[in-house]
């Protein structure tokens, strides 16, 4: 994985980015998702949370079960504002 | 931990932080900012980001064009390594009802004489600069282009990293569970990492300040009411300002990256601290936001979260010192925390230090609820 790999795709974010705002001592993934924007995108965080995970791992020697997740929020899946009132798409 | 500080400041959103950092620009020396999670874990990190100056009193509006002063210049003032992304795309208040109507207009006539840019506006005007809105109910509306939106987590940032280039300390993941007094004075903050003494203590825990001080015994009438948001995937940039809707009493804003962030909390909720999501909150948002935007149909939410409003009595700020506690002081923005952060922080750092403030804020004294002297602002969402 070279340093240009992007780990969050909806946000555009490297790995060498992320690294950089853990080195700058942003801790946590709540702390470095609050300044990068890492997981905020449209997909959530389903791609980069292992990759961000682990780099935290690794950068504090701790296992990644033991770090904190971000909390998992709803919709689980994207909602339209249009589905939620029950209006159908051609209507 | 610090076993003793000049002044410990509890909490650590844009209000705290930006006390820290003025507390230091003051000249104390041993400044530590206690934060029970990570920095912007509360109500800084949660709220919709506007920042406006169309309030309907004297007070608010004179806080809020503080705020405006300092959001302007931020990045120099703080000599920040970023961007707080601070943008005056504007407020747009729409009201549906004559009595709404009504109160913009008293409004405006306070904001002429404070030099607050806001204008009256036509449907048609509304229907110019947001073309995507549904006027059809619209009966009055204004707008002020000095209003607009920051990051809160890169003004939190800004604020603590400048704090921290002033030694001021920060302690995250540090719970406070007491406060000591002697002789009506506060003499330490008991945390769960050990205790600091200290002659100064500031409350500035957003959603849980009434907490801290019934540690001391001190009633503050301040609750945390809930209100909800919902964020968009990224859309096509269609409107500037934030719409403001006084009949579906909702916030909604595109910002930067195209998401549109939208919510509103329910007054008759019961108070207390709820994090939690509910599917009513989304139903009722749906009709709200379709009736406003009916482009918005096929715009999918990916995220929902909940954080609170403090509400004071008036839905005015409680600042400053407490009658009867000696070192102990208030900040609380009520509902309006993160766009007053820059006064707030400015304001209560001088009242600490003993320092005449660049507003009078006496009549913000919590003992304004004791008295029955409230003052009421009417235009609240």
């Amino acid at each position: 994985m070279s340093d240009k790999t992007i780990i969050c795709r909806c946000e555009d974010l490297t790995i060498e980015e992320i690294r950089a705002w853990i080195d700058a001592g942003y801790g946590s993934f709540e702390e470095i998702k609050r300044m990068s924007r890492i997981g905020m995108g449209a997909c959530q965080g389903r791609t980069c949370r292992q990759h961000l995970l682990r780099e935290l791992a690794w950068a504090s020697g701790q296992s990644p079960a033991d770090l904190e997740l971000p909390t998992f929020r709803p919709p689980i899946k994207q909602i339209s504002f249009g589905a939620i009132k029950g209006v159908k798409e051609d209507e | 931990m610090n076993k003793s500080a000049d002044a410990v400041v509890i909490g650590g959103g844009s209000i705290g932080c930006a006390i820290a950092y003025n507390l230091a620009k003051l000249g104390f020396k041993d400044v530590v900012v206690l934060e029970k999670g990570y920095i912007c874990r509360g109500s800084t990190g949660r709220c919709a980001a506007g920042i406006r100056q169309q309030w309907g009193t004297e007070m608010n509006c004179l806080l809020s064009r503080l705020s405006i002063r300092h959001f302007e210049v931020m990045n120099e003032m703080l000599e920040y390594n970023g961007d707080v992304e601070f943008k005056q795309n504007g407020y747009l208040m729409v009201t549906y009802s004559e009595d709404e109507a009504e109160m913009l207009k008293n409004n405006l006539v306070l904001h002429k004489k404070l030099g607050i840019p806001v204008q009256f506006l036509t449907v048609e005007d509304v229907r110019e600069i947001v073309p995507a809105l549904n006027t059809e109910r619209v009966i009055a509306s204004t707008i002020c282009m000095e209003d607009g939106q920051a990051n809160p987590f890169k003004v939190t940032d800004a604020y603590m990293q400048a704090a921290k280039a002033s030694g001021v300390q920060f302690h995250t993941y540090t719970e406070v569970t007491g406060l000591k007094m002697k002789d009506n004075r506060i003499t330490t903050v008991v945390t769960d990492r050990g205790e600091i003494s200290t002659p100064n203590v500031v409350n500035a825990a957003g959603p849980y300040a009434k907490f801290i001080s019934r540690m001391i015994g001190h009633d503050l009438p301040v609750e945390p009411e809930r209100h909800q948001i919902v964020v968009t995937e990224p859309l096509e940039p269609f409107f500037q300002p934030l719409v403001m809707n006084f009949h579906h009493s909702t916030y909604c804003q595109q910002v930067a990256n195209g998401s549109v962030l939208t919510g509103y909390g329910d007054p008759k909720e019961s108070k207390g601290v709820n994090y939690s999501c509910s599917w009513k909150f989304l139903k009722e948002l749906a009709d709200k936001v379709l009736d406003q935007f009916p482009v918005m149909r096929n715009a999918n939410i990916i995220r929902h979260w909940a954080g609170h409003y403090g509400i004071s009595p008036d839905g005015q700020p409680v600042l400053g010192k407490v009658p009867g506690v000696e070192g102990y002081f208030l900040a609380q923005g009520c509902g309006k925390g993160f766009m007053l952060s820059p006064a707030i922080g400015e304001l209560v750092a001088q009242c600490v230090a003993g320092k005449e403030t660049t507003i009078p804020i006496d009549i913000l004294s919590v003992e304004r609820f004791e008295k029955g002297e409230l003052i009421v602002e009417p235009a609240v969402v």
